[in-house]
Formats: C-alpha cells, sequence, structure tokens
C-alpha cells in the first residue's frame, strides 16, 4: 500500500535517463501549444464561459426593451442601431479577462514555470490572446444569434456579418494589450478586474455605442465622436454589417489597431521579461 | 554522450558576487556559489534570507543587478535560453496550473520543449506513473493532495531530464512520509549524474541531503562547506548526562564547570544535564567521567556528540534557524543542546 519507496524504483530510473532533446518548438508552435492550454482552461473551467454567454443576453435585452422606445421610438428600430454596438461592448468587456488570467497566473507561480523554459518570450501572452479570440467569437455568435431573434436584419448578409466579426476580434486582441499590461503591473487578479472595468466604461458607454453622439454635450462629442477609438470601431461594425463599409472607416480601424498592438505589445513583453 | 564526461568534473554552477535589491533592500547582498557537478548543494537559511531571489536568478527569472553567474558554463544573462534548456525548477514560484489534469500540464510542458504530441503523451504517462500519480493523471491538480502536489511539480522539472535541477524548499509543509520521498527522488536524481541545488530552512533536510552547504542569512553566504565542517568550525560538540539521582544535579554541574568551564545547560528533565565542550577540549570528556565517580555521582548515560546544524546556525547568526517550520516550540523552550538529542 506505502508508495514511499519511489526512490528505488526503477521506473524513476527510466523516465529520467531519456535523454531525447527534441528540436526546439517554433514561435508559431508553441504559441499553438498555450491556445491549447487556454482551450483546456476552458474546458476545466467552464464557468468562465458563463460571463461571455449571458453578458451579451442581458445587456441586449436590458437596452433593446428598457430604452429602445424613448431612444428610437420602438425596440425594433432600435435593435437595428444598437445590435452591432452591443456586440462590440460585450466583446471589449469579455477582454478584461486577458489580464484577469495572466495574473492569476503570475500569482499562483504558472507564469515562472513558463518563464524558465526555453521557449520564444511573447509565446505565453501571445498564445493566451489567441485563446481569448475563442471566447470573444462564441459572445460574437450569440450576441448576433439574439439579434436575429429580436428583429435585427444585416443588409451586409453572412459575409458583412463575419467581416464585422473578424474586424471587432483584430481590435479586441490590439486593446487586450491593455489589459496584460494591468496584469503585470497589478499585485492581485480582483485588483486588476476593478482598474480594467474602470477604463472600460468610459470606452463603452461614451461611444456612439448606444446612441449617436449628436445629442452629448460638446466635449463628450468630440471624445465619443472623434477620439474614443472605439467609436471607430463600432462604425466599421456598423458598416459593415449594413453593407454599406467604406474603405477609409475599416482602415482607420485596423490603423488603431496596429498602432495600439504597435506601442503596448513591446511595453507588455518589457515588463514581462523584466518582472520581479 | 561526450558532453556530459566534460562538464562532470566541473562545477555546475558557478556564481560571482551576484546581487539583487528590491527597492532599497538588498535581498540578495554579494553571493558566491561554487556548485560541483554531479553533486547535492543545499543553500540553507531562514525566510527571507535571500535564498529563493538566489534561484530566481541562478534560474533566469531575475536579471542580477550585479555579479555573474553561470549554470554548465551557460551565463545566466547572455546565454539564458541555454540555461533554460538544460535546467529544472520547482518551487514556490513556478508550479503547475492548477486548473488542469496533471497528465495535461506534463503533455503542455513537453510540447513546449519541442516533443511532438505522441512523444509528449508517452513523456507523460512516465512520468505519471514513476511519481506514482497515474490514478490521478486525469484529475485537476486542484484536487491532489500536499504529497502528490510536490510530485506532480517535481515531475514537471524533469520533462526534460535536467542536468542541473533548482529545487526551492522542496519539503516545506510536508508530511514526513511525503518529504521522505521526495529525498529519496533526489537522491536518485543524483545517482543519475544530475545536479541539485536546494534551498532549505530545516537543517535536518540540508544535514541529510547536502554534500555541500552554503548559510545565507541577510542576502549574505555566511558559512560554506560540507555539514561535518561546519560543525565542526562552531565547537566539538556537547556531552550530554542522565543522572541516577536528581539531587546530584547540580554537584555535576560543579564538575562540568570544574573541568570544561563551558555553557551548560538544564532541560526541564531534572535528571539531564548538557554542556558544550570548547574546541580542543575534547580529550577532557573522559576525565569528565572519571571526576564524577570520583565525587560519588552516578551516570548511567554518557554521550558526546556532534553539535547539530541549529547550533552551527545559532553561533553563525546568533537566532535560531527555521522560521515557521522547524519545530520552534521544542527548540526554544527545551534548548538548542537538547534538540541536538532528538536529531541524532
Amino acid at each position: 500500500m506505502t508508495t514511499s519507496n519511489i526512490g528505488d524504483d526503477d521506473r524513476l530510473r527510466r523516465v529520467i535517463r531519456v535523454d531525447r532533446r527534441p528540436k526546439r518548438p517554433s514561435a508559431p508552435a508553441v504559441t499553438l501549444t498555450f491556445t491549447h492550454r487556454a482551450l483546456l482552461k476552458i474546458k476545466h473551467v467552464p464557468e468562465q464561459l458563463m460571463d461571455v454567454t449571458l453578458t451579451p443576453v442581458i445587456f441586449t435585452l436590458m437596452f433593446v426593451y428598457l430604452f429602445g422606445g424613448a431612444i428610437a421610438g420602438d425596440p425594433q428600430t432600435y435593435v437595428q442601431f444598437l445590435l452591432p454596438g452591443i456586440l462590440v461592448q460585450s466583446v471589449l468587456l469579455i477582454t478584461v479577462y486577458t489580464g484577469f488570467t495572466i495574473n492569476t497566473d503570475i500569482t499562483k507561480g504558472v507564469f515562472d514555470r513558463f518563464r524558465s523554459l526555453p521557449i520564444w518570450r511573447p509565446a505565453p501572452i501571445v498564445g493566451a490572446l489567441l485563446g481569448d479570440s475563442v471566447r470573444y467569437t462564441v459572445a460574437s455568435i450569440i450576441t448576433i444569434g439574439l439579434g436575429l431573434l429580436l428583429g435585427f436584419r444585416p443588409e451586409g448578409g453572412v459575409l458583412g456579418v463575419v467581416l464585422a466579426i473578424v474586424l471587432l476580434l483584430i481590435f479586441a486582441f490590439s486593446l487586450s494589450w491593455i489589459f496584460t499590461i494591468l496584469g503585470l503591473l497589478m499585485r492581485t487578479p480582483n485588483a486588476v478586474m476593478g482598474v480594467s472595468m474602470l477604463i472600460l466604461m468610459p470606452l463603452t458607454f461614451a461611444s456612439n455605442i448606444f446612441v449617436d453622439p449628436e445629442t452629448m454635450p460638446s466635449g463628450l462629442q468630440t471624445w465619443a465622436q472623434s477620439i474614443n477609438p472605439v467609436s471607430y470601431l463600432v462604425t466599421g461594425v456598423r458598416e459593415l454589417m449594413y453593407g454599406t463599409a467604406t474603405f477609409g472607416d475599416i482602415a482607420w480601424v485596423l490603423i488603431v489597431s496596429a498602432s495600439l498592438t504597435a506601442v503596448l505589445a513591446p511595453i507588455t513583453m518589457r515588463l514581462y521579461r523584466t518582472r520581479t | 554522450m561526450a558532453p556530459e564526461t566534460a562538464v562532470r568534473a566541473e562545477l555546475a554552477v558557478e556564481a560571482t558576487g551576484l546581487v539583487k535589491h528590491f527597492k532599497d533592500v538588498r535581498a540578495v547582498d554579494g553571493v558566491d556559489l561554487r556548485v560541483p557537478a554531479g553533486s547535492v548543494y543545499g543553500v540553507l537559511g531562514p525566510n527571507g534570507a535571500g535564498k529563493t531571489t538566489v534561484v530566481r536568478m541562478l534560474a533566469t527569472l531575475l536579471r542580477p543587478d550585479a555579479g555573474t553567474a553561470r549554470v554548465l558554463g551557460y551565463d545566466i544573462v547572455a546565454d539564458a535560453d541555454d540555461v533554460r534548456f538544460n535546467v529544472g525548477l520547482t518551487g514556490q514560484f513556478a508550479s503547475v496550473d492548477e486548473d488542469l489534469t496533471g497528465s495535461e500540464n506534463i503533455r503542455l510542458l513537453a510540447r513546449m520543449y519541442g516533443f511532438t504530441g505522441g512523444e509528449a503523451r508517452e513523456r507523460a504517462s512516465g512520468l505519471l506513473e514513476a511519481f506514482e500519480l497515474r490514478e490521478a493523471a486525469d484529475k485537476p491538480v486542484k484536487s491532489y493532495s500536499g504529497g502528490m502536489r510536490r510530485r506532480i511539480d517535481l515531475a514537471a522539472s524533469l520533462v526534460m531530464s535536467p542536468k542541473v535541477l533548482f529545487l526551492d524548499e522542496p519539503t516545506t509543509g510536508l508530511d514526513p512520509r511525503s518529504r521522505n520521498q521526495v529525498w529519496d527522488i533526489v537522491r536518485l536524481l543524483v545517482s543519475e549524474g544530475a545536479t541539485v541545488l536546494l534551498t532549505t530552512q530545516y537543517l535536518e533536510e540540508a544535514d541529510q541531503l547536502a554534500d555541500r552547504i552554503a548559510v545565507i542569512d541577510q542576502g549574505k553566504v555566511i558559512a560554506e562547506g560540507t555539514a561535518p565542517q561546519l560543525k565542526t568550525s562552531v565547537g566539538a560538540g556537547s556531552v550530554h548526562l542522565r543522572l541516577a539521582d536528581a539531587g546530584q544535579r547540580e554537584a555535576a554541574a560543579g564538575v562540568i564547570d570544574r573541568i570544561v568551564g563551558d555553557e551548560i545547560t538544564r532541560p526541564t528533565d531534572p535528571y539531564t544535564l548538557t554542556a558544550r565542550i570548547p574546541q580542543g577540549m575534547e580529550d577532557r570528556a573522559a576525565r569528565l567521567l572519571s571526576q564524577m565517580n570520583e565525587a560519588g555521582i552516578s551516570v548511567p548515560e554518557f554521550s558526546l556528540g556532534q553539535p547539530s546544524l541549529d547550533e552551527v546556525f545559532l553561533a553563525l547568526t546568533g537566532t535560531m534557524a527555521g522560521g515557521d517550520g522547524a519545530r520552534p516550540d521544542e527548540q526554544q523552550t527545551e534548548g538548542v543542546a537538547d534538540d541536538d538529542v532528538e536529531h541524532r
């Protein structure tokens, strides 16, 4: 019954004598291994999909029926305006989990194990971000499905909707770097959540998601119309779904995304390397 | 194959003047270490001495503020990836993912090292089997007991059959049986040619396991050597007496005082007496016994022992070792020398 003879065990001797040194994996291969890890975590902790599935449903229903009549005259008209925006909000709210997850890995010591491996350095973070895009996709499908039930009719067709989701995923990936930075800087996962929400609230609510910024006071209007990157994204997503996309508007979103990544990813990697 | 023999005779770890500050605290303040390949090296010190920081630097997780270190000849800063490729790491700070199963954890790590899917599976089943975790292989690690948890952590650090293994407090918080398992594993790894550097706050662990020991306190190495060397450096040891009559204890103390004239401890048991023997006075121990006889004091039990590492630590630092784990109650209430008897 006792197992205290592990040390004299031939099995252990055999297994540590295997001295095969595989070739170091390529950057994409090792990144995908981390994505695989993120997916395994979803499998083992399905609760984390609850937020992903419930938040969009609650937000969509709430805004359509609570404010639809007041804002647009009736819920059917409003859902046509709101759905692309609420899709953006649903997905962006989920990006906070990126920082939360990274910080949890750090506090539990898992990150140090990864940092002690001879692998492409950004792989753990990029892999996690790619894994998160699975959650974003789930949230997107649920939001759009619900929207269709409520009467949303995208003129852009299936292609328009798919392209809109892709655009949203690109932006979400780029925005997530803010949260990886917070995840690396803050002390506890809950602190990361708190601060991330503080950042996301003005980004999503003070935008063109819920209402046309024309009705806002001038300072807020300037922010919501011309500064807030989320508004550019919402415009792009709307246009793709409505089938009225212009090259310029989509290009803006891509430029904003590329700039976010270009500035924030190196900061993240610096923090990752020098973390104590 | 060939490179391994070349490495054998050399130092597996060589650190010179390592320094690390955290804000204005010098956590590590000029540490030198020379770890011969194929040995167990113990870094011994109380909580907060800087042990973990030293290991984190050697494992390339922290960049030293000053000083250099080589692991298997690779510089820990310039050749960090080569170090990572050859080193295994286990500790409070390098852990496996609790949400995943034991098998998934090992497989993912094997993939990260570049094993193919099939090889990774094989590696995982081999390691889990060897560490007697096969039945728990498909259970999430968070459901593991403390001992199982430590074994999966060890298994995770052996995915690559590392030449050098860093173990940070590998037995802290384990029950005696699990602790013995970890010790057995360490001995086996070394018998297979690996070098193990372990940190511990347990003096007994360093004594049992390590070929050489560095005692570290407040970020500095305050003593280094084999366990016997460290012990002789603080004095020859101590005598322990058990008297037939408790009433004769003071008379016996008087005899000891006359002959060796050093610190005498009176344990709570009124029949016993303990005294330190200063270095160079070992030959007087026999005279002690004959003098007792002459004075009519009956001594049914008499023993002469080397000092324990507890005493070494006390002598070196002026404080007791082992903040949370090293049986502080016994040490404080019954005195240092009594603890020595317990250990032997």
